[in-house]
């Protein structure tokens, strides 16, 4: 099973590259030359491979694991975007105030306060689920939008630097940065990535909650009528938690990568981090391989934008296409397995 | 404010809704369909922003031209969704947002390549207004609704013409039968996949019309992302609408007036920061969810076939 799901996202990203280089090829670029760029770009150096790819991956890996949370128990979050952005402003605001405190109390300070403020960005969509039956779909995305706004008028007021400039905050304080790998600009965030990946992977296979999650995700009926499993709560828990996790992330990418909030911090993190924990199956180790995989693709991406002059949204499609074809491979195996179990079964029952 | 001043600003509120909702409610009514059909397609943005920049290209041979692209580029992006989720029925939430995901980085790439890395600013041809003889007359109403650009009408007139094929036609039956009980409906011979085909495509080509309308007849220029989530909240107002045509009409209107709110509210001068009023309409839209969905029932069968 496990080898066979590598060999299908291997084989996706191939075609996802292939659909690129013949794009490319067809609009007139040199495709060769272009996926060398985008090759160099993303591993063609340790400085590359840690301060580009890697630093591109914590928060795609950070939020990939809220994503998968919540995704386990079929609690569609959508709205890791607006949780990462409430981390953001929250972990801004806290490491403004923590000059003149110890990293180790600093740090932490900025952590809780990111995922603090993500769990509760997520609490109104949590809550219309369980009083009123509100999608989280729509309830979570909605409120991406939100975010945008109010980090915009953050950074032009309350939070906006002291010399009244830019549209940005100042600089958090030095204690609440996040400690350097030496001649690279990977940062504790990493490490933060990969912790976390183990946590939820022992909550996931070793914990009651994390068998709830699964039983309510793949059976709510079953899991409500079995009587042991409140089905709204763990909904509502895993979408707190999950948020949480999001704007843990975008308390991590303030304290290691920008040291500021400002408006566009993230490219689009809480949607590439959806395709990320899907494209793992939602298994948090693989997320971490997933992660480090879309890092690459948009680190290289700047890349290929600089040397080869091709514009590095053109790595989105690639995106896109591994996610359909990894989609397109899983319903092959599933209806290659139908097939093996019910031989004489009508292949296609609508 | 003097009389002739609030009477001015009323209309230029009523007509600023009716603009904002145009795109919104041409994508949503065509969503209507395809979620009726038992679809729900978060590809619409990506078919949204398809349309846009194929309105764009098409605009090179005048605005209908435009509109007609905007169309195909629409359908197209809808048809490669409906073949992941109808044809090899892949889960919808995914498929939706992994084709968005190449939308993006589709439109953003051929933007670049058709007119350059600075994207130097186009000037299209657009839809100017077309006011209707008479109605435009009307006081306060006539030049907010009945001086519009064309597409507008079409986006109103096919709220009707909608409810009337679900309601009242053998179609409408059976793709609602589709989105409700899809193992009955195909027990009882209804072609459920062609159904479910055809109603995302419909939804595409209509999110396409939506672009083509904020590119030709609103902005007048293409540009990266600008549909800046457009799809997604159109959607939305699907289920705020109740999933019926004359509700998510109501719906996109709604969600238009809370927009323009912030015109209006700009020129009474007050002294609220822009920010809250660009959130208004997101936070107004969640409030009203709350207070509709209770008592309004998705299809049954949405998103439910993988």
């Amino acid at each position: 099973m496990k080898s066979s799901g590598l060999i299908a996202g291997v084989a996706a990203l191939a075609l996802g590259l292939g659909v690129l280089a013949a794009g490319l090829w067809l609009a007139g670029y040199d495709a060769t030359s272009a996926l060398a760029a985008l090759w160099r770009g993303a591993f063609g150096s340790w400085y590359a491979f840690t301060s580009a790819t890697l630093v591109r991956a914590v928060p795609l890996i950070i939020i990939g694991l809220g994503i998968a949370v919540a995704f386990r128990a079929n609690a569609l979050n959508i709205g890791a975007e607006g949780q990462f952005y409430a981390g953001a402003m929250a972990a801004t605001w806290a490491g403004l105030h923590l000059a003149g405190t110890a990293p180790v109390i600093a740090i932490p300070a900025v952590w809780l306060a990111a995922a603090t403020a993500g769990a509760l960005w997520v609490l109104l969509p949590a809550w219309l689920r369980l009083r009123f039956g509100v999608l989280e779909v729509i309830s979570t995305l909605l409120l991406n939008f939100v975010a945008e706004s109010l980090v915009s008028w953050m950074v032009q007021g309350p939070l906006q630097e002291a010399k009244r400039i830019y549209p940005q905050s100042d600089p958090i304080a030095e204690a609440a940065r996040l400690p350097l790998l030496p001649g690279t600009r990977l940062h504790l965030g990493a490490l933060v990535g990969i912790v976390l990946a183990g946590l939820v992977w022992y909550v996931f296979r070793r914990t009651v909650w994390g068998f709830e999650l699964l039983a309510t995700g793949t059976g709510p009926r079953a899991a409500r009528v079995s009587g042991r499993i409140d089905v709204g709560r763990v909904t509502a828990l895993a979408l707190l938690w999950s948020g949480a996790i999001a704007g843990l992330a975008g308390g991590v990418e303030v304290g290691g990568v920008s040291y500021a909030l400002f408006q566009n911090l993230s490219p689009g993190y809480g949607f590439t981090g959806i395709a990320v924990a899907l494209l793992a199956r939602l298994r948090p180790l693989a997320i971490v391989a997933t992660g480090v995989l879309f890092g690459a693709l948009e680190a290289g991406a700047g890349a290929m934008q600089r040397d080869a002059g091709i514009p590095a949204v053109a790595v989105y499609v690639v995106e896109g296409v591994i996610i359909l074809a990894v989609l397109l491979a899983d319903a092959m195996a599933r209806r290659a397995r139908t097939a093996m179990v019910l031989p004489d079964a009508e292949p296609e029952p609508a | 404010m003097t009389p002739v001043a609030e009477g001015a600003a009323l209309v230029g509120f009523l007509a600023a809704s009716v603009r904002v909702a145009t795109p919104l409610l041409l994508a949503a009514i065509g969503e209507t369909v395809t979620e009726r059909a038992g679809v729900i397609n978060l590809g619409l943005e990506g078919a949204m922003l398809a349309g846009a920049l194929g309105s764009a290209l098409g605009a090179r041979g005048g605005p209908w031209a435009g509109v007609a692209a905007g169309v195909v580029a629409g359908a197209v992006v809808a048809a490669v969704f409906a073949a992941w989720v109808v044809g090899a029925r892949v889960n919808q939430i995914i498929a939706g947002t992994a084709v968005t995901l190449a939308c993006v980085g589709l439109t953003g790439t051929i933007y670049r390549q058709a007119y350059g890395a600075g994207g130097a600013r186009l000037s299209l041809p657009t839809l100017g207004p077309l006011a209707v003889p008479g109605l435009s007359r009307i006081p306060v109403m006539g030049p907010a609704l009945f001086a519009q650009p064309a597409l507008t009408y079409i986006a109103l007139a096919l709220v009707p013409a909608v409810w009337w094929v679900l309601y009242r036609t053998r179609v409408g039956l059976a793709l609602r039968a589709t989105g409700e009980a899809s193992d009955l409906a195909h027990a009882a011979g209804v072609p459920v996949r062609a159904l479910r085909f055809w109603a995302t495509v419909f939804g595409g080509a209509l999110a396409g019309i939506g672009g083509a309308s904020l590119v030709l007849a609103q902005v007048g220029t293409f540009a990266e992302k600008m549909t800046a989530g457009r799809g997604y909240v159109a959607i939305a107002i699907v289920v705020l609408g109740r999933w019926h045509p004359v509700g998510v009409a109501l719906a996109a209107l709604l969600f238009g007036a809370a927009t323009a709110l912030q015109f209006l509210f700009q020129a009474l001068g007050l002294a609220v920061p822009y920010q809250f009023f660009l959130m208004l309409p997101y936070v107004l839209t969640l409030l009203a969810l709350a207070g509709a969905v209770g008592r309004a029932k998705a299809p049954a069968g949405l998103a439910k076939d993988e």
